[in-house]
């Protein structure tokens, strides 16, 4: 294990930013910190930097405690939400920063910069200052940065958090190729789940100061550990009692006027247990997907169906429909009356 | 603002009115005084030994106050910016002291400290160092009625910048001083050259508490402002206004320089620019 973080405790003032957290991180892995804003991840990103820390616990780097190593001397990369560029040097210098430091013979440090101008795509940029640059290309120059130390782990804060929509696409796929060609263990922070799910090998979602669930992308949409983990992942709606993803719902079709009879009668024959009926209130097609808003007796159910499968169903608003979760789709219970049951 | 043409011509000519009225003109008249007699009222006054001392020790002086101020002056603007202490609020407070006091009133509570009969001064006195009517209460006093220029810019500035370069920094390997002097020192580096030569500019004038610490003894701790005034009152005023335009004069070039670094700094050019940049929120924890 590369990184091991055992019973960390951090707090400011009273806030309690991590509670008691322990976690593992794979060498060589990408491994997203995935929650919400406050919940610690960055926290928890900048104690294992040693930009904070912590009032308890113990850090461990390449099985090296590195507690009470201070930050210069962790041998990390680590690159800020808002690329933190040295303004007044060119990018060139900015990637040599770290080389300059530690005293680095000059031939070897401008054939390390180069390298690393050209694994970025910033060659031709070596001699601009960052302010004539783009923010995607600023973010760049960091990541180049910070990896011309040769770190041990590369650490992300929220990365592309302050990047357009079209930047932040095109970075997510970029990092994830330069990962697979310079598998360095990386760490990143980010509170959109898309972002995790498509970049990382492993996610630890973390909420209020605790992990909730480690484990593959997979693992975390399919199985996940809790209501809150499955609410975050994605979109969750509530079904007869559990939850369940929007996609995830059977929707069958019944014969006009049968709503009313098969009301009386659920669960009806060869049903699954969780299946209600209900009449379509509202359609909303989004690209090549819509979106239809089911009103049963007590309960509003969100279902996402293809487009084509909505016009073979014939669902407009009026339809009567019996609903279930589709067969070995994730489910959860509903926690309690407070939680929200629509949430696409 | 939304006003007519007629609305903003005649603001313009009250405030160019008030300004020749209460500045220019007689600022004016000091040089129009000085040159009364062409170059010979100069050269009469620059073979004063008084006159000649008293610009140096004002040069000295201001000297030795931009370097003492420029030094504690960044010290102060980091442990105020960068650090939280009890009783950072009342050091704040402190800060802005010298300007809203009278520069006499900074004298008379140095003598108090630093005089003869003061709270520290005898054991100074003792130990072969005399402060007070000798030139380092001059400069203890400039310094002190200087002491926020460089802080009040320098501030601003570090609390801007935030502390992402600086941790960058250090995570890439840099000690603090490396960190200071490659990263933080080059950022602040147009606030301080403004504050360095406001406080030249500030010190080069400076009367009230000079007045009171140095005794004002000429040939020994007259400075060049002590001069204009006395030779003023001796009826000898054509050496006054020599002094005199020679002070404003190089108050003046303070001001021209100050200008020409301003709209340098803030020119497109700059990296100034990038700070538009920071403007997005920061987020999460």
């Amino acid at each position: 294990m590369s990184i091991e973080i055992r019973n960390v405790r951090k707090t400011f003032g009273d806030f309690v930013a991590l509670d008691d957290v322990s976690v593992s991180v794979p060498t060589g892995r990408l491994t997203a910190l995935l929650g919400p804003s406050g919940g610690g991840k960055s926290t928890l990103l900048r104690v294992v930097a040693g930009l904070e820390v912590p009032d308890a616990g113990v850090v461990e780097i390449e099985g090296r405690d590195a507690t009470n190593l201070p930050a210069r001397r962790r041998n990390v990369g680590f690159v800020f939400q808002h690329y933190a560029a040295f303004k007044h040097l060119s990018v060139a210098r900015n990637v040599a920063f770290g080389l300059e430091i530690r005293r680095t013979p000059k031939a070897e440090t401008a054939a390390r910069v180069d390298e690393l101008l050209r694994l970025v795509h910033l060659e031709s940029f070596a001699h601009r200052l960052p302010s004539q640059l783009s923010g995607g290309q600023r973010q760049r120059m960091a990541l180049a940065r910070a990896l011309a130390i040769r770190p041990s782990v590369l650490l992300l804060d929220e990365p592309f958090g302050a990047l357009d929509a079209k930047v932040r696409k095109e970075l997510r796929d970029w990092l994830r190729r330069l990962h697979d060609e310079i598998p360095v263990t990386t760490v990143f922070v980010t509170h959109d789940q898309e972002e995790a799910l498509e970049v990382a090998d492993e996610i630890v979602v973390v909420n209020e100061g605790r992990i909730e669930q480690v484990g593959t992308p997979d693992d975390l949409y399919d199985r996940p550990a809790n209501d809150f983990v499955m609410g975050f992942l994605g979109p969750v709606t509530r079904l007869g009692g559990v939850l369940v993803r929007p996609h995830d719902v059977h929707v069958e079709v019944l014969a006009d006027g049968a709503a009313d009879a098969e009301r009386s009668s659920r669960p009806g024959p060869g049903a699954p247990d969780a299946a209600v009926t209900g009449v379509v209130t509202r359609t909303t097609r989004v690209g090549f997907e819509v979106r239809a808003e089911v009103t049963t007796d007590d309960e509003v159910v969100a279902v996402v169906v293809t487009r084509a499968e909505a016009r073979a169903l014939g669902l407009v608003a009026g339809t009567a429909v019996r609903l279930a979760p589709a067969e070995g789709a994730p489910t959860a219970l509903v926690p309690g009356p407070e939680a929200a049951t629509v949430a696409v | 603002m939304d006003s007519s043409p007629w609305v903003r011509r005649t603001l313009r000519a009250v405030v160019v009115v008030y300004l020749v009225l209460l500045v220019g003109w007689p600022v004016s008249l000091v040089a129009k005084n000085a040159f009364a007699d062409g170059l010979e009222t100069f050269q009469r006054a620059f073979a004063d030994p008084s006159v000649v001392f008293a610009l140096q020790l004002t040069a000295a002086v201001a000297v030795q106050v931009v370097v003492i101020n420029t030094i504690f002056g960044v010290g102060i603007s980091m442990l105020v910016v960068r650090y939280d202490f009890p009783g950072k609020a009342l050091l704040n407070a402190l800060l802005d002291l010298p300007l809203s006091v009278s520069p006499i009133v900074v004298g008379l509570s140095l003598i108090l400290v630093y005089g003869k009969n003061g709270w520290f001064g005898g054991a100074l006195e003792d130990a072969g160092l005399q402060v007070i009517f000798a030139p380092p209460g001059i400069v203890l006093a400039t310094a002190f009625v200087c002491l926020p220029l460089v802080v009040r810019e320098v501030v601003p500035v570090l609390t801007e910048i935030g502390t992402d370069e600086e941790l960058a920094a250090t995570s890439l390997g840099a000690t603090r001083f490396q960190t200071f002097r490659r990263i933080t020192l080059p950022a602040i580096r147009w606030a301080l050259v403004y504050g360095v030569v406001l406080t030249l500019a500030r010190a080069l004038g400076e009367f009230g508490a000079v007045k009171v610490v140095s005794g004002n003894f000429e040939g020994r701790t007259q400075t060049s402002t002590l001069l204009v005034e006395q030779r003023y009152q001796d009826f000898e005023q054509g050496t006054a206004y020599a002094v005199a335009f020679l002070l404003a004069s190089v108050s003046v070039a303070c001001i021209v320089a100050v200008t020409l670094l301003r709209s340098d700094a803030h020119s497109p050019a700059r990296p100034a620019r990038a700070r538009r940049a920071r403007a997005s929120t920061k987020a999460d924890s």
